[in-house]
Protein backbone atom coordinates (compact mmCIF):
# COMPACT_ATOMS: atom_id res chain seq x y z
CA UNK A 1 0.00 0.00 0.00
CA UNK A 2 1.51 3.29 -1.01
CA UNK A 3 2.39 5.49 1.91
CA UNK A 4 0.96 8.85 2.59
CA UNK A 5 1.52 11.82 4.33
CA UNK A 6 -2.32 13.78 5.06
CA UNK A 7 -2.03 17.81 5.24
CA UNK A 8 -3.70 18.07 9.06
CA UNK A 9 -3.48 22.02 8.69
CA UNK A 10 -1.41 23.88 5.64
CA UNK A 11 0.85 27.04 6.63
CA UNK A 12 0.01 30.27 4.37
CA UNK A 13 1.45 28.91 1.28
CA UNK A 14 2.99 25.96 1.00
CA UNK A 15 3.77 24.45 -2.47
CA UNK A 16 5.53 21.42 -3.78
CA UNK A 17 8.76 22.45 -5.64
CA UNK A 18 11.50 21.13 -7.19
CA UNK A 19 14.20 23.43 -9.75
CA UNK A 20 11.79 24.59 -11.88
CA UNK A 21 9.83 23.88 -15.76
CA UNK A 22 12.51 24.18 -17.52
CA UNK A 23 12.15 24.21 -21.80
CA UNK A 24 9.41 25.82 -21.98
CA UNK A 25 9.52 29.48 -21.22
CA UNK A 26 9.64 30.00 -25.37
CA UNK A 27 5.71 28.77 -24.70
CA UNK A 28 4.71 30.90 -22.04
CA UNK A 29 5.14 28.69 -19.33
CA UNK A 30 6.74 30.03 -16.04
CA UNK A 31 9.63 28.06 -14.64
CA UNK A 32 8.72 27.90 -10.81
CA UNK A 33 10.66 25.85 -8.40
CA UNK A 34 12.49 26.41 -5.33
CA UNK A 35 12.50 30.22 -3.90
CA UNK A 36 15.63 29.32 -2.07
CA UNK A 37 17.43 26.03 -3.83
CA UNK A 38 20.02 26.17 -1.39
CA UNK A 39 17.45 25.26 1.61
CA UNK A 40 15.62 23.07 -0.59
CA UNK A 41 18.58 20.90 -1.22
CA UNK A 42 19.36 20.81 2.51
CA UNK A 43 15.81 18.96 3.01
CA UNK A 44 17.00 17.00 -0.05
CA UNK A 45 20.33 16.25 1.10
CA UNK A 46 19.31 15.36 4.74
CA UNK A 47 16.68 12.54 3.95
CA UNK A 48 19.14 11.17 0.92
CA UNK A 49 17.14 12.80 -2.01
CA UNK A 50 19.24 13.81 -5.05
CA UNK A 51 18.99 17.79 -4.91
CA UNK A 52 15.99 18.29 -7.71
CA UNK A 53 13.37 16.12 -5.93
CA UNK A 54 10.31 17.55 -5.03
CA UNK A 55 10.15 19.17 -1.70
CA UNK A 56 7.33 21.26 0.14
CA UNK A 57 8.22 25.51 0.50
CA UNK A 58 6.12 26.85 3.09
CA UNK A 59 5.81 30.52 3.69
CA UNK A 60 6.30 32.50 6.59
CA UNK A 61 4.76 29.06 8.92
CA UNK A 62 4.60 25.33 8.24
CA UNK A 63 2.59 22.56 7.67
CA UNK A 64 1.37 19.76 9.86
CA UNK A 65 1.45 16.68 8.28
CA UNK A 66 0.37 13.09 9.80
CA UNK A 67 1.77 9.97 8.45
CA UNK A 68 -0.43 6.78 6.70
CA UNK A 69 1.31 4.20 6.85
CA UNK A 70 5.07 4.48 6.63
CA UNK A 71 7.84 4.31 8.53
CA UNK A 72 8.36 7.67 6.68
CA UNK A 73 11.81 9.64 6.84
CA UNK A 74 10.84 13.63 6.74
CA UNK A 75 13.25 16.40 7.41
CA UNK A 76 12.70 20.38 7.96
CA UNK A 77 15.22 23.23 6.86
CA UNK A 78 14.28 26.23 8.10
CA UNK A 79 14.66 28.37 11.53
CA UNK A 80 11.46 26.76 13.14
CA UNK A 81 9.87 24.31 15.89
CA UNK A 82 9.15 21.27 15.25
CA UNK A 83 7.32 18.70 17.49
CA UNK A 84 6.33 15.48 16.86
CA UNK A 85 3.37 14.41 18.67
CA UNK A 86 3.41 17.18 20.57
CA UNK A 87 7.11 16.47 21.78
CA UNK A 88 9.61 19.29 20.26
CA UNK A 89 11.61 17.70 18.12
CA UNK A 90 15.00 19.83 15.90
CA UNK A 91 15.32 21.27 12.35
CA UNK A 92 18.12 20.42 10.34
CA UNK A 93 17.89 17.15 11.12
CA UNK A 94 15.85 13.78 9.21
CA UNK A 95 13.29 11.99 11.71
CA UNK A 96 11.41 8.66 10.88
CA UNK A 97 8.09 9.05 11.96
CA UNK A 98 5.44 5.90 12.23
CA UNK A 99 2.07 5.72 11.08
CA UNK A 100 0.09 7.77 12.84
CA UNK A 101 2.48 10.28 13.89
CA UNK A 102 2.04 13.86 13.35
CA UNK A 103 4.56 16.41 12.83
CA UNK A 104 4.16 20.25 13.25
CA UNK A 105 6.25 22.57 11.62
CA UNK A 106 5.92 25.93 13.34
CA UNK A 107 6.13 29.61 12.43
CA UNK A 108 9.58 30.57 11.16
CA UNK A 109 11.50 32.75 13.81
CA UNK A 110 13.88 34.36 10.30
CA UNK A 111 13.22 34.30 6.68
CA UNK A 112 10.50 33.89 4.64
CA UNK A 113 10.43 30.40 3.36
CA UNK A 114 11.36 26.89 4.82
CA UNK A 115 11.20 23.76 3.46
CA UNK A 116 10.30 19.93 4.15
CA UNK A 117 11.90 16.89 1.88
CA UNK A 118 10.82 13.09 2.31
CA UNK A 119 13.01 10.27 1.51
CA UNK A 120 11.92 9.24 -2.14
CA UNK A 121 10.03 12.67 -2.59
CA UNK A 122 6.28 12.58 -3.30
CA UNK A 123 4.60 10.06 -6.36
CA UNK A 124 3.04 12.77 -8.17
CA UNK A 125 3.30 12.79 -12.01
CA UNK A 126 5.26 15.78 -13.39
CA UNK A 127 3.64 18.63 -15.42
CA UNK A 128 6.07 19.79 -18.53
CA UNK A 129 8.88 18.00 -16.90
CA UNK A 130 8.43 19.19 -13.22
CA UNK A 131 6.68 18.91 -10.14
CA UNK A 132 6.86 22.55 -9.28
CA UNK A 133 3.44 24.35 -8.53
CA UNK A 134 3.17 27.63 -10.39
CA UNK A 135 -0.41 28.86 -8.69
CA UNK A 136 -0.70 31.67 -11.20
CA UNK A 137 -1.35 28.91 -14.30
CA UNK A 138 -2.60 25.83 -12.11
CA UNK A 139 0.40 23.82 -12.84
CA UNK A 140 1.99 21.01 -10.88
CA UNK A 141 2.26 20.06 -7.76
CA UNK A 142 -0.99 18.61 -6.42
CA UNK A 143 -3.51 20.39 -9.45
CA UNK A 144 -1.68 23.02 -9.73
CA UNK A 145 -2.84 24.71 -6.23
CA UNK A 146 -0.99 25.71 -2.68
CA UNK A 147 -0.92 22.65 -0.53
CA UNK A 148 -4.23 22.46 2.10
CA UNK A 149 -5.94 20.69 4.93
CA UNK A 150 -6.80 17.21 3.99
CA UNK A 151 -4.95 16.69 0.95
CA UNK A 152 -2.68 13.54 1.09
CA UNK A 153 0.82 13.32 -0.30
CA UNK A 154 1.87 10.39 -2.12
CA UNK A 155 5.32 8.71 -1.44
CA UNK A 156 7.50 7.06 -3.79
CA UNK A 157 9.02 5.20 -0.57
CA UNK A 158 6.55 2.95 1.16
CA UNK A 159 8.84 2.39 3.93
CA UNK A 160 11.78 4.67 5.19
CA UNK A 161 15.18 3.04 4.48
CA UNK A 162 16.93 1.09 7.18
CA UNK A 163 19.58 3.61 8.22
CA UNK A 164 20.64 6.31 10.60
CA UNK A 165 19.80 9.92 10.94
CA UNK A 166 21.37 12.87 9.25
CA UNK A 167 21.98 16.41 10.51
CA UNK A 168 23.40 19.70 9.45
CA UNK A 169 24.66 22.48 11.52
CA UNK A 170 23.20 25.81 9.84
CA UNK A 171 25.89 27.76 10.97
CA UNK A 172 27.70 25.81 8.34
CA UNK A 173 25.49 27.53 5.39
CA UNK A 174 26.77 30.45 4.10
CA UNK A 175 25.81 33.91 5.97
CA UNK A 176 23.25 36.13 3.91
CA UNK A 177 23.25 39.61 5.00
CA UNK A 178 21.28 42.60 2.67
CA UNK A 179 23.68 42.54 0.39
CA UNK A 180 22.45 41.82 -3.40
CA UNK A 181 25.57 41.47 -5.97
CA UNK A 182 23.82 42.21 -9.50
CA UNK A 183 25.30 42.67 -13.10
CA UNK A 184 24.04 45.66 -14.91
CA UNK A 185 22.14 45.12 -17.98
CA UNK A 186 20.55 44.20 -19.81
CA UNK A 187 19.12 47.67 -20.33
CA UNK A 188 20.79 49.70 -18.25
CA UNK A 189 20.88 52.39 -20.98
CA UNK A 190 17.27 53.26 -20.22
CA UNK A 191 18.70 54.79 -17.21
CA UNK A 192 20.03 58.18 -16.30
CA UNK A 193 23.20 58.18 -14.38
CA UNK A 194 21.53 59.22 -11.27
CA UNK A 195 19.22 56.47 -11.86
CA UNK A 196 21.70 54.01 -11.70
CA UNK A 197 23.89 55.71 -8.95
CA UNK A 198 20.57 55.72 -6.51
CA UNK A 199 20.60 52.21 -7.64
CA UNK A 200 24.07 51.10 -6.29
CA UNK A 201 24.62 53.96 -3.32
CA UNK A 202 21.20 53.76 -1.73
CA UNK A 203 19.45 51.75 0.55
CA UNK A 204 16.39 50.08 -0.68
CA UNK A 205 13.21 47.95 1.49
CA UNK A 206 11.86 44.76 0.76
CA UNK A 207 7.92 46.26 0.83
CA UNK A 208 4.60 44.43 1.44
CA UNK A 209 4.00 43.45 -2.14
CA UNK A 210 6.45 40.68 -2.37
CA UNK A 211 5.56 36.93 -3.68
CA UNK A 212 6.66 34.02 -5.29
CA UNK A 213 6.66 35.88 -8.63
CA UNK A 214 8.62 38.89 -7.54
CA UNK A 215 9.47 41.24 -5.13
CA UNK A 216 8.64 45.05 -5.04
CA UNK A 217 11.55 47.54 -3.02
CA UNK A 218 10.87 50.66 -1.49
CA UNK A 219 13.17 53.42 -1.56
CA UNK A 220 14.68 56.21 -3.89
CA UNK A 221 13.14 56.40 -7.49
CA UNK A 222 15.04 54.89 -10.57
CA UNK A 223 15.38 57.70 -12.93
CA UNK A 224 14.79 56.74 -16.69
CA UNK A 225 16.87 58.28 -19.82
CA UNK A 226 14.04 57.27 -22.53
CA UNK A 227 10.71 56.19 -21.27
CA UNK A 228 9.69 53.16 -19.10
CA UNK A 229 8.56 50.90 -22.15
CA UNK A 230 10.58 48.66 -24.09
CA UNK A 231 9.62 45.70 -26.85
CA UNK A 232 8.45 43.13 -24.42
CA UNK A 233 11.53 40.61 -24.31
CA UNK A 234 13.00 37.53 -21.70
CA UNK A 235 12.79 38.06 -18.64
CA UNK A 236 15.83 36.09 -16.44
CA UNK A 237 15.70 35.10 -12.95
CA UNK A 238 16.42 37.90 -10.67
CA UNK A 239 15.89 40.45 -13.51
CA UNK A 240 15.43 44.27 -11.39
CA UNK A 241 12.64 45.80 -13.56
CA UNK A 242 11.91 49.39 -13.40
CA UNK A 243 8.78 50.62 -14.73
CA UNK A 244 7.16 53.65 -14.99
CA UNK A 245 6.55 54.45 -11.00
CA UNK A 246 10.90 54.51 -10.53
CA UNK A 247 10.26 51.66 -8.16
CA UNK A 248 12.06 48.16 -8.75
CA UNK A 249 10.71 44.77 -8.93
CA UNK A 250 13.14 42.08 -8.28
CA UNK A 251 11.57 38.79 -10.47
CA UNK A 252 11.51 35.59 -8.95
CA UNK A 253 10.99 31.92 -9.64
CA UNK A 254 7.17 32.07 -10.42
CA UNK A 255 7.71 35.16 -12.81
CA UNK A 256 6.48 35.65 -16.32
CA UNK A 257 8.22 35.02 -19.37
CA UNK A 258 8.15 38.14 -21.26
CA UNK A 259 7.93 41.98 -19.90
CA UNK A 260 8.36 45.49 -21.72
CA UNK A 261 9.74 47.45 -18.72
CA UNK A 262 13.58 48.18 -18.92
CA UNK A 263 15.98 46.09 -16.40
CA UNK A 264 18.25 48.02 -15.03
CA UNK A 265 20.17 44.97 -13.78
CA UNK A 266 20.04 41.39 -12.44
CA UNK A 267 21.26 39.91 -9.23
CA UNK A 268 23.78 37.22 -9.36
CA UNK A 269 22.53 33.59 -9.11
CA UNK A 270 22.75 32.56 -5.12
CA UNK A 271 22.48 36.18 -3.99
CA UNK A 272 18.02 35.70 -5.77
CA UNK A 273 17.35 33.10 -2.82
CA UNK A 274 19.18 35.75 0.16
CA UNK A 275 16.08 38.54 -1.42
CA UNK A 276 13.32 35.26 -1.32
CA UNK A 277 14.25 35.10 2.24
CA UNK A 278 14.08 38.59 3.32
CA UNK A 279 11.12 39.81 4.70
CA UNK A 280 8.80 43.34 4.17
CA UNK A 281 10.81 46.16 6.02
CA UNK A 282 14.11 44.50 5.77
CA UNK A 283 17.10 46.72 4.34
CA UNK A 284 19.33 45.62 1.30
CA UNK A 285 21.48 47.32 -0.95
CA UNK A 286 23.12 46.65 -4.57
CA UNK A 287 26.15 45.87 -4.89
CA UNK A 288 27.47 45.91 -8.93
CA UNK A 289 29.97 42.97 -10.32
CA UNK A 290 31.05 42.53 -13.64
CA UNK A 291 30.96 38.98 -15.45
CA UNK A 292 34.35 37.39 -14.05
CA UNK A 293 33.44 38.27 -10.44
CA UNK A 294 29.56 36.69 -11.29
CA UNK A 295 31.10 33.66 -12.44
CA UNK A 296 33.70 33.34 -9.59
CA UNK A 297 30.73 33.90 -7.20
CA UNK A 298 28.79 31.24 -9.21
CA UNK A 299 31.30 28.47 -9.25
CA UNK A 300 31.81 29.24 -5.60
CA UNK A 301 28.38 28.31 -4.89
CA UNK A 302 28.04 25.12 -7.06
CA UNK A 303 30.92 24.18 -5.19
CA UNK A 304 29.17 24.76 -1.61
CA UNK A 305 25.84 22.97 -2.97
CA UNK A 306 27.68 20.08 -4.47
CA UNK A 307 29.90 19.43 -1.01
CA UNK A 308 26.24 19.41 1.03
CA UNK A 309 26.50 15.69 1.83
CA UNK A 310 29.87 16.63 2.91
CA UNK A 311 28.18 18.78 5.66
CA UNK A 312 26.05 15.71 7.13
CA UNK A 313 26.61 14.39 9.98
CA UNK A 314 25.09 11.31 11.56
CA UNK A 315 22.41 12.75 14.18
CA UNK A 316 24.68 11.49 16.93
CA UNK A 317 27.62 13.31 15.94
CA UNK A 318 29.93 11.39 14.13
CA UNK A 319 30.54 12.79 10.89
CA UNK A 320 29.25 10.40 7.85
CA UNK A 321 32.45 11.65 5.97
CA UNK A 322 36.18 11.44 7.56
CA UNK A 323 37.79 14.53 8.27
CA UNK A 324 40.23 14.43 5.59
CA UNK A 325 37.35 14.73 3.55
CA UNK A 326 35.71 17.23 5.23
CA UNK A 327 38.76 19.58 5.39
CA UNK A 328 39.68 19.25 2.19
CA UNK A 329 36.15 20.52 1.01
CA UNK A 330 36.75 23.29 3.76
CA UNK A 331 39.83 25.01 1.68
CA UNK A 332 38.32 23.68 -1.34
CA UNK A 333 35.31 25.62 -0.69
CA UNK A 334 36.79 28.24 1.49
CA UNK A 335 34.00 27.52 4.26
CA UNK A 336 35.38 28.75 7.13
CA UNK A 337 35.81 32.61 6.09
CA UNK A 338 35.19 32.80 1.97
CA UNK A 339 31.66 31.79 1.05
CA UNK A 340 31.57 34.80 -1.30
CA UNK B 1 7.31 41.87 -46.50
CA UNK B 2 9.64 40.88 -49.37
CA UNK B 3 11.38 44.28 -49.30
CA UNK B 4 14.85 43.40 -47.96
CA UNK B 5 15.63 45.45 -44.75
CA UNK B 6 18.78 46.40 -43.00
CA UNK B 7 19.02 46.02 -39.35
CA UNK B 8 22.17 47.04 -37.09
CA UNK B 9 24.88 44.62 -36.25
CA UNK B 10 23.55 42.44 -33.83
CA UNK B 11 23.84 43.78 -30.09
CA UNK B 12 24.89 41.12 -27.38
CA UNK B 13 22.90 42.33 -23.88
CA UNK B 14 24.50 41.08 -20.15
CA UNK B 15 21.07 39.10 -18.80
CA UNK B 16 22.88 38.01 -15.52
CA UNK B 17 25.34 35.27 -14.91
CA UNK B 18 23.30 32.71 -16.21
CA UNK B 19 21.52 34.40 -19.89
CA UNK B 20 22.68 36.42 -22.77
CA UNK B 21 20.36 38.47 -24.63
CA UNK B 22 21.22 38.86 -28.78
CA UNK B 23 19.06 41.25 -30.05
CA UNK B 24 18.71 42.10 -33.60
CA UNK B 25 16.96 45.31 -33.44
CA UNK B 26 14.08 47.16 -31.99
CA UNK B 27 10.51 47.17 -32.54
CA UNK B 28 7.71 45.19 -33.71
CA UNK B 29 8.10 44.44 -37.58
CA UNK B 30 7.39 41.30 -39.60
CA UNK B 31 11.31 40.95 -41.06
CA UNK B 32 12.66 41.56 -37.97
CA UNK B 33 10.76 38.93 -36.07
CA UNK B 34 11.55 36.40 -39.09
CA UNK B 35 15.49 36.89 -38.25
CA UNK B 36 14.63 36.19 -34.64
CA UNK B 37 13.44 32.95 -35.14
CA UNK B 38 15.41 32.01 -38.26
CA UNK B 39 18.22 32.46 -35.47
CA UNK B 40 16.84 30.65 -32.78
CA UNK B 41 16.65 27.77 -34.87
CA UNK B 42 20.21 28.23 -36.14
CA UNK B 43 21.22 28.23 -32.64
CA UNK B 44 18.96 25.34 -31.69
CA UNK B 45 20.58 23.36 -34.41
CA UNK B 46 24.21 24.88 -33.59
CA UNK B 47 24.18 22.45 -30.17
CA UNK B 48 26.45 24.78 -28.53
CA UNK B 49 26.94 23.51 -25.64
CA UNK B 50 25.56 24.59 -22.42
CA UNK B 51 22.47 26.35 -23.47
CA UNK B 52 19.68 25.58 -21.43
CA UNK B 53 17.13 27.21 -22.80
CA UNK B 54 16.22 30.14 -25.56
CA UNK B 55 13.52 32.50 -25.61
CA UNK B 56 12.95 34.15 -28.51
CA UNK B 57 10.82 37.69 -28.57
CA UNK B 58 9.98 40.47 -30.92
CA UNK B 59 13.42 41.08 -31.49
CA UNK B 60 15.46 39.62 -29.16
CA UNK B 61 16.41 35.99 -27.92
CA UNK B 62 16.85 35.24 -24.44
CA UNK B 63 19.68 32.83 -24.08
CA UNK B 64 19.57 30.91 -20.68
CA UNK B 65 23.14 29.17 -20.29
CA UNK B 66 24.41 26.58 -17.58
CA UNK B 67 27.57 28.90 -16.25
CA UNK B 68 29.69 25.03 -14.68
CA UNK B 69 29.50 24.24 -18.65
CA UNK B 70 29.99 27.73 -20.21
CA UNK B 71 31.14 31.08 -19.68
CA UNK B 72 29.35 33.64 -21.34
CA UNK B 73 32.36 35.43 -23.47
CA UNK B 74 32.89 32.56 -25.40
CA UNK B 75 29.07 31.73 -25.55
CA UNK B 76 28.58 35.61 -26.91
CA UNK B 77 30.82 35.48 -29.68
CA UNK B 78 29.52 32.09 -30.92
CA UNK B 79 26.16 33.65 -30.97
CA UNK B 80 27.36 36.46 -32.91
CA UNK B 81 29.11 34.51 -35.20
CA UNK B 82 25.64 32.73 -35.72
CA UNK B 83 23.90 36.08 -36.01
CA UNK B 84 26.28 37.08 -38.76
CA UNK B 85 25.41 34.04 -41.30
CA UNK B 86 22.28 35.04 -41.17
CA UNK B 87 22.65 37.16 -44.21
CA UNK B 88 23.15 34.22 -46.50
CA UNK B 89 20.78 31.72 -44.92
CA UNK B 90 18.47 30.23 -47.62
CA UNK B 91 14.59 30.18 -47.03
CA UNK B 92 13.60 27.43 -44.81
CA UNK B 93 10.28 25.93 -44.56
CA UNK B 94 7.79 27.16 -41.89
CA UNK B 95 4.48 25.49 -40.90
CA UNK B 96 1.21 27.25 -41.23
CA UNK B 97 -1.72 26.71 -39.53
CA UNK B 98 -5.50 26.60 -40.78
CA UNK B 99 -7.76 27.79 -37.91
CA UNK B 100 -11.53 27.69 -38.44
CA UNK B 101 -12.65 30.92 -36.40
CA UNK B 102 -16.68 31.32 -35.92
CA UNK B 103 -16.61 35.07 -36.23
CA UNK B 104 -19.21 37.53 -34.62
CA UNK B 105 -22.45 37.28 -32.32
CA UNK B 106 -21.91 35.60 -29.27
CA UNK B 107 -18.21 34.29 -30.57
CA UNK B 108 -17.21 37.71 -30.76
CA UNK B 109 -18.66 40.33 -29.27
CA UNK B 110 -16.39 43.31 -30.49
CA UNK B 111 -16.56 42.96 -34.27
CA UNK B 112 -18.67 45.40 -34.76
CA UNK B 113 -17.42 47.80 -32.47
CA UNK B 114 -14.13 46.88 -34.18
CA UNK B 115 -15.72 47.40 -37.93
CA UNK B 116 -17.23 50.75 -36.81
CA UNK B 117 -14.17 52.43 -35.52
CA UNK B 118 -12.38 51.32 -38.91
CA UNK B 119 -14.92 52.50 -40.97
CA UNK B 120 -15.93 49.13 -42.33
CA UNK B 121 -18.59 46.34 -42.38
CA UNK B 122 -18.44 43.49 -40.35
CA UNK B 123 -17.65 41.24 -43.22
CA UNK B 124 -14.91 42.79 -44.51
CA UNK B 125 -13.23 42.83 -41.15
CA UNK B 126 -13.18 39.25 -41.27
CA UNK B 127 -12.23 39.14 -44.57
CA UNK B 128 -9.32 41.04 -44.08
CA UNK B 129 -8.74 38.55 -40.92
CA UNK B 130 -9.48 35.62 -43.15
CA UNK B 131 -6.71 37.13 -45.68
CA UNK B 132 -4.04 38.34 -43.49
CA UNK B 133 -0.55 36.33 -43.28
CA UNK B 134 -0.30 35.83 -39.47
CA UNK B 135 2.85 34.68 -37.51
CA UNK B 136 3.63 33.69 -34.25
CA UNK B 137 5.85 36.46 -32.97
CA UNK B 138 6.35 35.00 -29.95
CA UNK B 139 4.76 33.35 -27.01
CA UNK B 140 4.38 34.87 -23.32
CA UNK B 141 1.86 36.13 -21.20
CA UNK B 142 0.51 33.06 -19.87
CA UNK B 143 0.58 29.29 -21.37
CA UNK B 144 0.11 29.27 -24.93
CA UNK B 145 -0.61 32.74 -25.32
CA UNK B 146 0.38 33.46 -28.58
CA UNK B 147 1.15 37.13 -30.03
CA UNK B 148 0.14 37.12 -33.93
CA UNK B 149 1.54 39.71 -36.27
CA UNK B 150 0.55 40.85 -39.69
CA UNK B 151 -2.91 42.42 -38.95
CA UNK B 152 -3.73 44.88 -41.52
CA UNK B 153 -3.18 48.56 -40.75
CA UNK B 154 -6.67 49.44 -41.03
CA UNK B 155 -7.33 47.45 -38.17
CA UNK B 156 -4.82 48.76 -35.77
CA UNK B 157 -6.88 50.33 -32.88
CA UNK B 158 -6.63 51.27 -29.20
CA UNK B 159 -7.18 48.26 -26.65
CA UNK B 160 -10.49 48.25 -24.29
CA UNK B 161 -10.75 51.10 -22.39
CA UNK B 162 -12.02 48.41 -19.73
CA UNK B 163 -10.75 44.78 -20.30
CA UNK B 164 -12.89 42.42 -19.63
CA UNK B 165 -11.89 39.73 -16.40
CA UNK B 166 -12.82 37.01 -18.29
CA UNK B 167 -12.59 35.47 -21.76
CA UNK B 168 -13.13 32.27 -23.20
CA UNK B 169 -10.55 29.83 -24.91
CA UNK B 170 -9.97 29.90 -28.04
CA UNK B 171 -10.61 33.81 -28.62
CA UNK B 172 -9.88 35.35 -31.23
CA UNK B 173 -8.92 38.72 -30.91
CA UNK B 174 -6.55 41.78 -31.78
CA UNK B 175 -5.60 44.67 -29.58
CA UNK B 176 -3.07 47.41 -30.82
CA UNK B 177 -1.22 46.68 -34.25
CA UNK B 178 -1.22 42.31 -33.07
CA UNK B 179 -3.82 39.69 -32.84
CA UNK B 180 -4.11 36.46 -30.78
CA UNK B 181 -5.43 33.38 -29.87
CA UNK B 182 -6.00 32.97 -26.11
CA UNK B 183 -5.00 29.63 -25.15
CA UNK B 184 -7.61 29.53 -21.43
CA UNK B 185 -10.20 31.44 -20.36
CA UNK B 186 -8.22 34.76 -19.03
CA UNK B 187 -8.59 38.59 -18.43
CA UNK B 188 -8.37 40.72 -21.30
CA UNK B 189 -8.19 44.25 -22.57
CA UNK B 190 -8.18 43.17 -26.33
CA UNK B 191 -11.52 43.34 -28.67
CA UNK B 192 -13.04 39.93 -29.28
CA UNK B 193 -13.53 38.88 -32.93
CA UNK B 194 -15.03 35.08 -32.62
CA UNK B 195 -13.84 31.76 -31.31
CA UNK B 196 -11.66 28.66 -32.58
CA UNK B 197 -12.47 25.60 -31.47
CA UNK B 198 -8.82 24.14 -31.93
CA UNK B 199 -7.24 24.76 -28.17
CA UNK B 200 -3.48 26.19 -28.65
CA UNK B 201 -2.68 24.55 -25.13
CA UNK B 202 -4.34 21.49 -23.34
CA UNK B 203 -1.64 19.41 -20.97
CA UNK B 204 -3.45 16.16 -21.77
CA UNK B 205 -2.14 16.53 -25.66
CA UNK B 206 0.78 15.68 -26.59
CA UNK B 207 2.65 18.13 -27.25
CA UNK B 208 0.66 20.93 -25.30
CA UNK B 209 1.63 23.53 -27.26
CA UNK B 210 -0.41 23.68 -30.96
CA UNK B 211 1.77 27.19 -31.80
CA UNK B 212 5.65 27.58 -31.76
CA UNK B 213 7.14 30.73 -32.31
CA UNK B 214 7.54 31.41 -35.47
CA UNK B 215 4.88 29.40 -36.99
CA UNK B 216 2.37 30.85 -39.67
CA UNK B 217 -1.62 30.99 -39.31
CA UNK B 218 -4.45 31.72 -41.60
CA UNK B 219 -7.73 31.92 -40.70
CA UNK B 220 -11.07 30.40 -41.91
CA UNK B 221 -14.57 31.76 -41.08
CA UNK B 222 -16.70 29.04 -39.76
CA UNK B 223 -20.98 28.83 -38.65
CA UNK B 224 -21.52 28.23 -35.32
CA UNK B 225 -23.25 24.81 -36.03
CA UNK B 226 -19.50 23.61 -37.43
CA UNK B 227 -18.06 25.71 -34.43
CA UNK B 228 -20.08 23.16 -32.58
CA UNK B 229 -18.79 19.88 -34.39
CA UNK B 230 -15.35 21.05 -34.74
CA UNK B 231 -15.40 21.48 -30.76
CA UNK B 232 -17.28 18.19 -29.96
CA UNK B 233 -14.50 16.58 -31.17
CA UNK B 234 -12.32 14.93 -29.37
CA UNK B 235 -8.45 16.05 -29.59
CA UNK B 236 -9.28 18.24 -32.21
CA UNK B 237 -6.70 20.13 -34.25
CA UNK B 238 -6.92 22.02 -37.13
CA UNK B 239 -4.98 21.66 -40.89
CA UNK B 240 -1.64 22.48 -40.93
CA UNK B 241 0.91 22.80 -44.24
CA UNK B 242 4.56 23.84 -44.74
CA UNK B 243 4.97 26.72 -46.52
CA UNK B 244 8.41 28.18 -47.70
CA UNK B 245 9.33 32.16 -46.32
CA UNK B 246 11.32 34.51 -49.46
CA UNK B 247 15.09 34.02 -48.70
CA UNK B 248 15.15 38.20 -49.33
CA UNK B 249 13.84 39.16 -45.97
CA UNK B 250 17.46 38.61 -44.06
CA UNK B 251 19.89 40.09 -46.43
CA UNK B 252 21.43 42.59 -44.44
CA UNK B 253 20.85 41.26 -41.20
CA UNK B 254 24.60 41.31 -40.27
CA UNK B 255 25.43 44.28 -42.06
Amino acid sequence: MTSHLRIVAAGPSSTIQDRGRVGYQRYGVSVAGAADPLLHAVANALVGNRPGEGAVEFTLAGDSVVVEGGPVRIAVAADAELAVDGEPVPAWTSLRLTDGQTLRIGALRSGMRGYWAVEGGFAIQPVLGSVATHIRSRMGGLDGGALKAGDRLPLSLDHAADRGERCLDPSLLPPRGGRLRVMLGPQQDYFTPAGIGAFLEEDYTVSHEADRMGCRLDGPVIEHARGFNITSDGIPLGAVQVPGTGRPIVLLADRQTTGGYPKIACVVGPDIAVLAQMRPGERLRFTAVDALEAGRIQARHREMVDGLPALLQSAGGFALYDSGRLLGFNLIGGAVTGWD
Amino acid sequence: MSVTTSFPAPVLRPAGDSALIVELGDGIAQDLNAAVHRLDRRIADAGLPGIVETVPTYRSILVQFDPAVTAAEPLGQALLGLAAELTHAAAEPQLRWIVPVCFGGAHGEDLDDVARRSGLSAEEVVRLHCTADYRVYMLGFSPGFAYLGGLPEVLHQPRRENPRMVTPAGSVMQGGAQAAISPIAMPSGWHLLGRTPARTFDLRREPPFLLAPGDRIRFTAISAAEFDRLEGLSGYLPDCETVTAPAALLQGAAA
